[in-house]
Parts: structure tokens; sequence; C-alpha cells
């Protein structure tokens, strides 16, 4: 029986076997790994206070959240076992995290007390409410119904002002500069085409000197602001008894993690992960959101899409259905195909060479020749990232468009011209519609290539930190020379050129978990169409 | 039935009217247009996208083509000029000012184009002086030692102030004394050959006079509080005796060698070590039927390049021997014609140099890439021609029979040639020829090393540990789902394995360097055990099914043992990373990775292991899909007829399936292997991205790829690392799609012939 299962090869099958599965159990765990890492990121965890007791005898507390426990290689667990405590308050000790020996804890201990501050500066701030400063009336804490509820109006308040400020920084005033840096061009433009005459430039001088009244009163505005910013404080004391004066506007949240119950915290996960969506990022990436990401990678996509589905469908319908089959049409759908496998960096310094220095050269040489030296268009931006990968993705489109081609039966066709239809009509009216499921595949598979590429977007116009979103307020709207925010560059920044890449990892984590679930996402829509087209082509073609 | 007819005619009738009605009306007419433009339009689309294409092929290959061109120079004008009278010449940034140092003690500034004098100052001469001897001290901050005949050496400044009037560039020459008009006195006779070399924060100047006797000086600067003037105090001062007969005298910009050569071509060199310079060595440069006819430094005073009589110039700079002391060494030669070398003119920013020989040619050459990059007859030479060039080398004079001849050079690359890509080169200050890549340095005198050979190493290194992950697993992978496996799990498989290449190399990278590079440091023993006891177990565990009682086997149809495995998988995984510290307590003294490196082997956290298993898992599903895709669609006819000749499943799958299925499995490697070669996040991330070239699974290297995305948003648009840069590019396009067209072409005759069957 034994001699039978390896002399008919079972132990061979088994082994195969043995393949798959190892593969399977490794994408599953990966898979598993970014989302349990990335999505226990904003789950509010207890806060624990330890009392150590150091060698020298010294009674010290710390309190924190456990991020995890380790025991030194090759040391005894008993003895140098440690874990690893997320203290915060970064501003008081320098780092956000501590390893506290599990052989120095004399006591472990909760507070229900204990506050977390989200703040806009240096990390969470760990402690226990002290009093609430508003409006010079002071609320503390040992009446703590009232004291909490100022705190609450206080940080509402907060959140108002910063995002009254932010909208007038980023919206008005970042407009008046827009315009303003227009009225420079212009003048310069008028310089260059010798049609600076005094009227011309007088008016020029006259708009500026109305945008710079209208930011001056802007500016006024902020500093009120700011100052009206000032009137609120809190004072929060650390475990190790240090008093902080938190100033009002640098709270973001505030939450007490033991009081919480099951639903409140899951309340606050989502509040945070909707944080993580909507919001900007803070301290160098290291915190905050990643909306500008999303953002940038969202319309670099859709540019993406607007370039390479016409190009793609067009090239795929000249190949199947008008060029003469032979030799040479071969040898293009070899080069198509071939194409895919063209490493992605190699696209990049095309990209880099041709589109930013070439064409974006040569367009800031025609058409905008007021602003050299500074370049407009002859640098990365988001125009030429779409390209770049628009070009990246048409073997894609072109290869799954072909194939939906090839797949209706010559017999509906046939019936349409024989109906009289001239062939542009048969295309139009009966081939295209049948294909459009595999266009769609092959513009979802385009979409998730390209929203997971990196390597070539670093050379043509991904930025770790761009000031401004390409779509504002501003005429024309949509700035398409911009440099923009990308989510997967965003990872590879955030995790190896982030200054604090421990205080970092769970947001690298959170974020690799978003773009995975959106890529995998489109992927399982894509290969349901096409199952459900193969399903259909099935029963037309008997 | 007369109705009926009657009926029938009047609805042709109709339809005739209509089809007329249609056709005066234009409407056929204009359908047919409509076709025909469609057509051409389409045609015209489909075309220009596969023109696109094609573009990407040439335009990387017309940034890389300038880096292998020759030189070119053509003459702009000549006139008249003194060149004769001057002990030194040369031109400023730009090539719009040149500049004499005369004999009897001027600097003149000239129009370099028209010979038009522009400015000229007279240096602080006693009477009867006459200047001897001018070299620059330091060509960055423009400071000239003069010898005089007197024994005195001054130190003068060029200033080249530029203004943009009316937003033209105006450059107004001028000469200053940064340290005081007073002369540094030596104390030497008749100064013959002065050199003098000023850093940072000293000023050593050497002097042979006519006696022979070599003059060393060094002064410290001292900055005063007051004024923020600078003086020299002197800290050190000898008086060497050199017995030949000195005709070169050189002195290197760091200030730590001197060298003296005769006309027979000996060497003496002289160390600056502890405060004193002493004698290092002695050499004969040329055998004695030669002359050395030119004796010059390679830009940053590294190099020494000597032309000789016989037409040959030398390049030696000094390397270590096993005694720990400096010999100088000959490093390369380069030929130049039959007749004697005239004069040597180092390039001012670059390790280049321009020859002129007896029989007035040009020859400009360039030591690193050993190339000669352009060989020119001149006319209107003298036996004293000499040659100036301006630092961005693109404007050269030339002097010869009482006129000088101003030429423009392009000369953009000439660092780069295929043996400094692809060869062993001897760089300068290296112990030997070497395979090195560094693109950039911090100092401007720095050289170059664009060998591609590390990179190239690297990136195979990488694809290969990829491919000995990923091979056995996706083929075998493939081989059980398209053979074995029962069709319901097939179609859960399939779609998993497209989510896994799905999954962006930015996230695999980054698991890579921040999780798994440091859980395999944790647990080296683990994942080599890993290795060897999964196999194991697995066959084990089957072993052990097949002999499991039919009641409980036959509930697990056939082609499900897949999914019965993973939980043996996941418990070998748990199993092995437990024991991972026990085993390597007892083997290897409690650290694996310090045992590593008692036995010689260097570990490094991000290595090629764990660009290996990454990289591995990116290229998986990639040879996975085409495999399964070619094993799947071997006809069934083929098996079946094999199985019912009584041969076992996996009989038939050797002996039939797979020899049929061969090719797809080739192809599938072959893209699989394209794959690897250029994949660039995972390789930034999980290594090092050092250019060494070392086979050890335990360190990192730098591929060529990544390479690509380090370099590239900081190299200079239009250099030599610019267009490297893009060569590597062309090099991994070139490769990948040498390999897929491969893949493509077994894999297109593949199907025909399972056509055929």
């Amino acid at each position: 029986m034994k001699d039978k299962f390896f002399k008919s090869g079972e132990h061979w099958v088994w082994f195969n076997a043995g393949a798959i599965a190892i593969s399977l159990v490794m994408v599953v765990g990966l898979i598993l790994l970014i989302a349990v890492r990335g999505l226990s990121h904003f789950w509010p965890a207890d806060v624990v206070v330890f009392e150590t007791q150091g060698v020298d005898g010294q009674t010290q507390f710390a309190m924190g959240e456990i991020y995890g426990e380790e025991v030194p290689k090759g040391q005894d667990p008993e003895v140098a076992k440690q874990i690893l405590l997320k203290t915060g308050n970064r501003d008081l000790y320098g780092l956000d995290f501590r390893w506290l020996k599990i052989k120095e804890i004399v006591a472990q201990t909760r507070r229900d007390d204990v506050m977390v501050l989200e703040r806009r500066e240096w990390g969470n701030f760990y402690g226990f409410l002290k009093s609430v400063n508003v409006d010079g009336s002071e609320f503390a804490n040992s009446d703590s119904a009232e004291a909490n509820q100022q705190l609450e109006l206080l940080i509402d308040r907060a959140n108002e002002l910063h995002e009254q400020v932010k909208e007038i920084e980023k919206d008005d005033i970042g407009s008046i500069n827009y315009d303003i840096e227009q009225l420079r061009l212009e003048r310069r433009r008028l310089q260059l085409e010798d049609a600076d005459t005094p009227e011309a430039i007088a008016e020029i001088r006259e708009q500026e000197t109305k945008l710079n009244a209208e930011f001056e009163v802007l500016q006024a505005k902020m500093n009120e602001l700011y100052r009206d910013a000032k009137r609120d404080s809190v004072v929060m004391e650390s475990i190790d008894g240090k008093t902080v004066t938190i100033n009002g506007m640098d709270i973001v949240m505030a939450f007490q993690p033991n009081q919480m119950g099951l639903f409140s915290k899951i309340g606050h996960y989502f509040k945070k992960a909707a944080e993580f969506i909507w919001d900007e990022p803070r301290e160098a990436n290291t915190e905050g959101g990643v909306f500008p990401a999303i953002f940038g990678t969202v319309m670099m996509v859709i540019l993406m899409s607007i370039m390479v589905t016409p190009f793609g469908v067009v090239a795929a319908v000249y190949l199947h259905e008008y060029a003469k089959q032979g030799f040479v049409t071969r040898l293009i759908r070899i080069a198509v195909n071939n194409l895919a496998g063209v490493p992605s960096i190699v696209y990049g310094v095309f990209g880099l060479g041709f589109f930013v220095y070439f064409l974006g050269g040569s367009i800031d040489e025609l058409f905008y020749p007021e602003a050299k030296p500074a370049p407009t268009f002859g640098t990365s931006g988001l125009l030429w990232a779409s390209i770049t990968l628009a070009l990246l993705t048409l073997p894609v489109v072109i290869v799954s468009t072909e194939e939906g081609l090839s797949r209706i039966p010559k017999s509906i066709r046939e019936g349409s011209l024989a109906l009289g239809a001239t062939k542009i009509e048969t295309l139009w009216r009966t081939v295209l519609p049948m294909a459009s499921p595999a266009m769609m595949t092959g513009l979802i598979l385009a979409i998730a290539r390209a929203a997971g590429e990196v390597a070539p977007l670093m050379l043509v116009g991904v930025v770790k930190l761009a000031p401004t979103l390409p779509v504002d307020g501003n005429f024309p709207f949509v700035h398409l020379e911009r440099k923009f925010m990308h989510l997967g560059f965003h990872i590879y920044d955030v995790g190896f050129q982030s200054p604090n890449v421990e205080a970092a990892r769970p947001l690298v984590y959170a974020t690799a978990f978003l773009l995975v679930l959106v890529i995998i996402l489109l992927n399982i829509t894509a290969i349901k169409i096409r199952n459900r087209l193969r399903e259909k082509y099935k029963s037309l073609e008997h | 039935m007369n109705d009926l007819n009657n009926d029938y005619d009047s609805v042709k009738d109709r339809v005739r009217a209509l089809l007329d009605k249609q056709s005066d009306g234009g409407h056929h007419r204009f359908r047919r247009i409509k076709d025909s433009i469609a057509k051409h339009s389409i045609a015209f689309g489909g075309v220009s996208v596969i023109i696109a294409v094609v573009m990407i092929f040439f335009y990387l290959l017309y940034v890389v083509f300038p880096i292998f061109k020759s030189a070119e120079i053509a003459q702009l004008t000549q006139y008249d000029s003194k060149v004769e009278e001057s002990v030194m010449w040369g031109m400023e940034e730009y090539g719009e000012i040149g500049y004499r140092v005369t004999k009897d003690g001027f600097m003149r500034y000239f129009n370099a184009e028209t010979g038009d004098v522009i400015d000229y100052y007279q240096f602080a001469l006693e009477e009867n002086e006459r200047v001897t001897s001018a070299l620059y001290a330091n060509k960055d901050d423009n400071l000239i030692a003069i010898g005089l005949d007197s024994g005195r050496v001054l130190l003068v400044k060029q200033t080249f102030s530029i203004t943009y009037p009316d937003d033209q560039r105006k450059i107004t020459p001028g000469i200053s004394y940064p340290y005081g008009e007073e002369s540094l006195d030596l104390g030497a006779n008749s100064i013959k050959h002065v050199a003098a070399a000023k850093n940072d924060d000293t000023v050593s100047v050497v002097a042979a006079d006519v006696n022979g006797e070599l003059y060393f000086v060094r002064y410290e600067l001292q900055e005063s509080f007051l004024s923020e003037e600078i003086s020299l105090e002197k800290v050190s001062e000898q008086v060497i005796s050199n017995d030949t007969n000195i005709k070169y005298l050189l002195h290197d910009p760091t200030a730590h060698w001197v060298y003296t050569v005769s006309d027979k071509g000996e060497l003496v060199s002289y160390y600056f070590e502890d405060g004193e310079l002493s004698a290092n060595e002695r050499l004969a440069l040329v055998d004695n039927k030669t002359e050395v006819t030119d004796v010059k430094f390679l830009l940053g005073g590294i190099s020494l390049m000597v032309g000789d009589s016989k037409g040959v110039i030398t390049q030696w700079f000094p390397v270590r021997d096993e005694t720990n002391t400096y010999r100088l060494n000959k490093i390369r030669t380069f030929e130049f014609g039959e007749s004697a070398i005239k004069t040597i003119t180092p390039e001012l920013r670059r390790k280049g140099f321009l020859v002129l020989n007896e029989d007035n040619e040009l020859g400009i050459f360039f030591t690193t890439s050993h190339r000669t990059v352009l060989t020119e007859s001149l006319s209107n030479l003298d036996s004293d021609s000499n040659i100036a060039i301006n630092p961005r080398a693109n404007r050269v004079l030339i002097s010869g029979k009482g006129k000088a001849q101003l030429f423009e050079l392009e000369n953009e690359h000439p660092d780069v040639s295929w043996s400094a890509l692809w060869g062993e080169v001897w760089y300068e200050s290296y112990p030997e020829p070497d395979y090195t890549y560094q693109s950039s340095a911090s100092n401007t005198d720095f050289e170059a090393k664009f060998s591609l050979v590390p990179l190239s190493f690297g990136t195979l290194k990488a694809a290969f540990y990829a491919m000995l992950f990923a091979m056995p697993l996706a083929i075998c992978g493939a081989i059980f789902t398209a053979y074995f496996m029962a069709p319901q799990m097939r179609s859960a498989v399939k779609p998993a394995v497209e989510i896994m290449e799905a999954l962006p190399t930015v996230i695999l990278g980054f698991l890579a360097g921040l999780w798994l590079a440091p859980v395999m440091e944790e647990n080296l023993p683990g994942i080599f055990m890993l290795l060897i006891l999964m196999p194991l177990f697995i066959i084990a565990f089957g072993l052990a099914w097949h002999f499991m009682p039919t009641n409980i086997t036959s509930k697990i149809p056939d082609g499900w043992q897949a999914a019965l495995l993973i939980p043996v998988v996941i418990f070998i995984a748990w199993l092995c990373f437990t024991i991972s510290y026990p085993v390597e307590k007892v083997l290897f003294d409690g650290d694996m990775r310090i045992w590593l490196g008692d036995m010689g082997i260097t570990y490094d956290q991000r290595n090629a292991m764990v660009v290996g298993i990454a990289m591995g898992f990116a290229v998986i599903p990639t040879i996975f899909s085409i495999a399964e895709d070619a094993i799947f669609s071997v006809p069934k006819h083929l098996s079946n007829g094999s199985l019912a000749l009584g041969a076992s499943p996996w009989q038939t799958l050797v002996r039939v399936v797979l020899p049929t299925a061969s090719p797809g499995i080739f192809s599938a490697v072959m893209i699989g292997l394209g794959r690897a070669v250029g994949e660039t996040m995972i390789v930034l991330m999980a290594t090092g991205n050092t250019p060494i070239m070392e086979a050890n699974i335990f360190e990192g290297m730098r591929t060529l790829s990544a390479n690509i995305a380090v370099e590239m948003p900081e190299s200079e648009v239009g250099s030599t690392h610019y267009r490297v840069l893009f060569l590597a590019g062309f090099v991994l396009f070139v490769f990948t799609f040498l390999f897929n067209t491969l893949a493509e072409n077994v894999r297109h005759r593949l199907r025909r012939k399972y056509g055929s069957l």
C-alpha cells in the first residue's frame, strides 16, 4: 500500500497541492495582516497605568496604550520580557513610545478618569483633566459634569474656529495669492509682448491694490480668529504630575477611553475612520487623514481613464475589425502584449524625458513664456502622471477589448451587414455594445493597476505633501500642472522616509489597507463582469 | 390572388419610392461618407497608438545616443595675439574673456572672440623683475601663484563680476590681492617653477630655483577679528635639494604631494606628513630612449598625465602597496600619433584632457572612459603652440605663429564608453580596477563611476532569488490547480490568485521592509526549517491520509487535497516559528546572526532573501496564471487516453500533459522573470540599495530599476548621469521585451499546435 503511494506518484500530487495551499495561505495571511493592523489603528484602546520600580528603588508611573510585548532575543522571558507602551505626550517626553520591563512593574491599574486629547501638534496627550478655562472663567474638574460639558463646547468651538481659519487660509487667501500671481504673470506677458502701455500697467496695479486691500481685511480677520482661539485653554496633568496647559485650538478630539462602553467605542472608531478618510495629514504625514492622497489618486485615475479608454478601444477595434490580419497585425499584437510586461519604471523614465521635459518644456516655451524660468508644465505634475499611466495601462485595455471583440460570433456581424448596415453602423449598433462589458473589464483592470502603481509616479508627479489640491475654486478650477499626493507613494514615503517611523506605522497599515481594499474591490468587479460576459457569449455560440 | 399581387406590387413600389427618396436626399451617400470617415479615423487612431508604443523605444534610444557620440570642433575666429610672451593663459567660465599672464608682469584680459584688449593690470613688480612661472593655487577661487626671477612669489586673485544690464550678461574682469599686495618670500634665488595649493585653512607654495633647490613654505590663514581681512602666517619652511634637472614641478590641491620631473623622465615625489615634506619615491616615467615632453595634473590633482616624445600619454597615480606606502602606478596609456607630445591641457571640470603633438594634431581624451574623443589636424600652429580651455569646456583657444584661434567644442559626454559601463575600470585612488557605481559625491573634482555591472548584477541577483522562491510554488501550484483540483475549488482559487497579482507592489515592499525583514531576522532558523520541514510534513500528511480509513477519506472528494493542506501549512509555519529560538539556542549558540558573522557571512536586515520572498510573491501569480492556462488547455483526449491505458494520474501528468504544456510553462517562467527584473518598489523598500557585487543571500543589492527611482529625480537634465539612467531604462526595456517576445512566440506556437490536435 505504501509502495503504491510512492509508485503512483501520489506524494508528488500532495506536494503540488501543498504549493497551492502555501500560496493561498500567503495571500489570505497577507491581506489579513494588513486588515488587522490597519483596522485596529482606529480603535480606542484602554489606557493603563503602570507603577514601576527600577533597580534604584524609585517608583515611577507610566500611562498609555499597550502596543505590544516582546522578549528580547536570547533572553529569559521571566526577566527581560517587556511591553511597548504608547505614552504620547511627545512635548513632555520627546518620544511617543516607551518600553517597560515586566519585571519592574509593581502594579497595573486602570483609572476611569484618564483623558486622551488628540492634538494638532505633538501627537496625543494622555493625562487627567484639571480644569477648563473658557472665556476667562475656570471650570475645575471637581465639578466634572460641568467641566466635561464645557470641554465639549470648547472642542466644538475650536474645531469650528479651525475650520474657519483653514477656509480663510486655503480658499480666500489662497485665491487672492493666486490672483496676484496671475497679475504678475499678466504684467510680465505684456512686457514680453511689448504691450505694456501705461494704461494696461495702471489697470493691473489698480487690481493689485484692490487685492492687497482684500488681503489686509482677511489678514485682520485671521488675526482676530487667532486671538479668539487663544481665549480658551485646558489644563491637564500627566501621570507623573506635570501640569500642561493646552490651547483650545490645538485640540481635535477628547475622549475618556476607560469610561467608554462598547457602543461608544464603536462610535469613536467610525469617527476616527472618517477623520482618516476626510482629513488632511498632520505632523509630516504621520497623523491625521489621507484625504489629499485619496483625492490625488482618484483624480489621476479619472484623467487616466479618460485618456486610455478611447485610445485603447480604437486601437483594439482597428486591430480586430479593420486591419488586414497577417504578419503585421501579429507583430503589433506581440508588441502590445509585451508592453504590458515592460517594467513600469521604464514608463516613468519615458514620461519624465518625453512628456515632462520635452512636451512640457515646449508648452512652456509656447504658452507660458511669462512664467519663465519657473516651469509650468515643464515639471512633473498631474497631467503628465496621468498620461504616463495611460500609456502604461494601454495594453491592458487593448488586450481586454480585443478579447471581447473576438468572443462576439461572426454571425452577428454578418447579419447586420446583410441587412444593409455599413461597417461602422454594425460596429456602433451591435458589436461595440456587445463588447462593452469587455471594455469595462479592461478599464477596471487598468484602474486597479494605475491605482497601485508608484514607481513611475515618483518620476512624473507625486510629492509627499502637496500644498494645494489639483482642483480648487480658482479659474480654471482644474490645475493639471500641479503636483499631487498618492496613496501608494504615501505608504512608501511615510513608511520609509518619515522621521518617526514607529509612530507612523499604524497609519501606514491603515493606508495600505485602504489601497488594498480599493484594488481588491475593483478586481473582483472586473472578474465578476468578465465571468458574466463569458456566460452570455457561451449561449450565443450555439 | 390578384389582390395579393396588387398588394405586393404596391408595397414594392412604396419601398422603392422610399429608397429613392433616401438616395435622392443623399442619405446613402451620407452613410457611405460616415463609414469611410470612421474607417480612416479608426485606422489613424489605431496606427497612432501603435506608433506611440514604438516611440518609447526610439525616444529612449534618442536620449541615450549622445553619450556615444564623438566630440566636434569648429573654428570660430582667428586673430593676432602674442601668446609667446605669456607664462600662463586661459579663459573664464563662459569662454567670453581670455587672459594672459605676461612675462613683463601684466594680467591682460582680452575678448576671446576678437582678441581686443578689455583691460590690463600690472602686478607690483620691482624694476627688472620678470615673471617666470604662474599656476593656479586654487582654481575655484581663481587664485594664481606667480613666481618671479627675483625669488619672490605673488598671490593674485582674478575676479569676474557678472551683471545683467538689459537682461544681457556682462562680465567685468579684474584682479585683487586677497592676502595683501606683499609678496611671499621663500628665500629662493631665481624661481624657475612655482606651484601652490590653497585650501580652506592653508596655503602652501613650492618653488624650484635655478640651482635645483626646492623651497617649500606652508602658511595658515588667519582671519583678523576687526577687519575680517585674511593674512598668512608661516607655519613651516623647508629647503630640499633635488639632484634631478627639474623641468616640471607640481603640487596637488590637497597640499600633500609634490612631484618633480626632469626631461629625462626621472620623477621624485614628496609627501607632506606630520608638518614635514619628505621624499617618498623615485621613479623613471619613461625608458631611456624617450623624453618626457609635458607633465600635468588631471583635475583633482591625483593623477599625473605624462606626455613623451613617442606620442604616448600615460596616466599615473599613487596607490598604497602592501607595505602601506604610496607608490605611483601606471594606470593607462593613450597613444596619439607618431610624433612627440607638445602640450597637455587638462579640462577644468572633468577628468579629460587636450593634447597637441608635433604633427599639429589636436587630441581630446578622457581618462575614466579611456576614450579618444577627438583627433583633428590643425593648421597655423608652431612648436610653441599652446591650448587654453574654459571651465565649461565648450571653447578652446589655440595659439601659434603669433595668432590665436578660437574653437567651439562640443564634447558633452566623454566620460562614458562601453568599457566604462561594462568593464573593470581603475578609478583614481582605488587599489585596483573594479566595477563600481557611484554617480555623484559632494566634491566637485569627483570622478563619476558609471559601471552598470553592479546594478545589472543586483538586478539578476534579486530576480534569481525571487524565481527560486516563486518557480516551485507557482508551477507546482499550477499543475495541481489545472490537473487535479476539483472544479469548484478551482473557480475559487483562480480569482484569489488574480487578486494576488493585483496587489500593489508598494504594499508588498512595505510589508517586506517593515514587517518581514525584522521577523525574519528574529526567526532565521525558523525560516530555514520552514523550507525543509514544509515539503516533508506535506508528504507525510499525504501518506497519513492515504492510510486513513476509507469512511473518512471518502467524505472529502478527490481534488480537495489543497484545502485539506491549508491548516497543515498554517500549523507547520506556527511550529517552525515556535521552535525557531530553541533550535537557534542549540545549534547557533543563541544568535544565528552572530554565528553567521563568525562564519564570515555578513547579514543585512534587508537582504536578498527578503527581496526573494517579497518579489517571489509578486511573481507567483504571473507564472501561475500562464502555466495553469497552458496545462489546462492540453486536450483532454490525450490524458484520457493515457489514463485508459492504465497510467496513474501522476504518470499521465509527467509523461503526457507536462511535455505538451512545457513550452507554455517555459513562457510563463520567462514572463515571470521579466517582471522580476523590472520590479522597482519591492527592491527599493526591501533592500539597503547599496550597489555591491555579492551573491550572498544575506546581503542587499541595488537593481537597475531601483537605481533609476532613487537617482532620476535628482539628475540634471541632459547630463551624462541623466543619460546613463536612461540607458539603464533602455537596458531594462530591451531585456524584458526580449524575454516577453520569446515567451509570446513560444506560446503562440503552442496554441497553434493544440489547435491541430
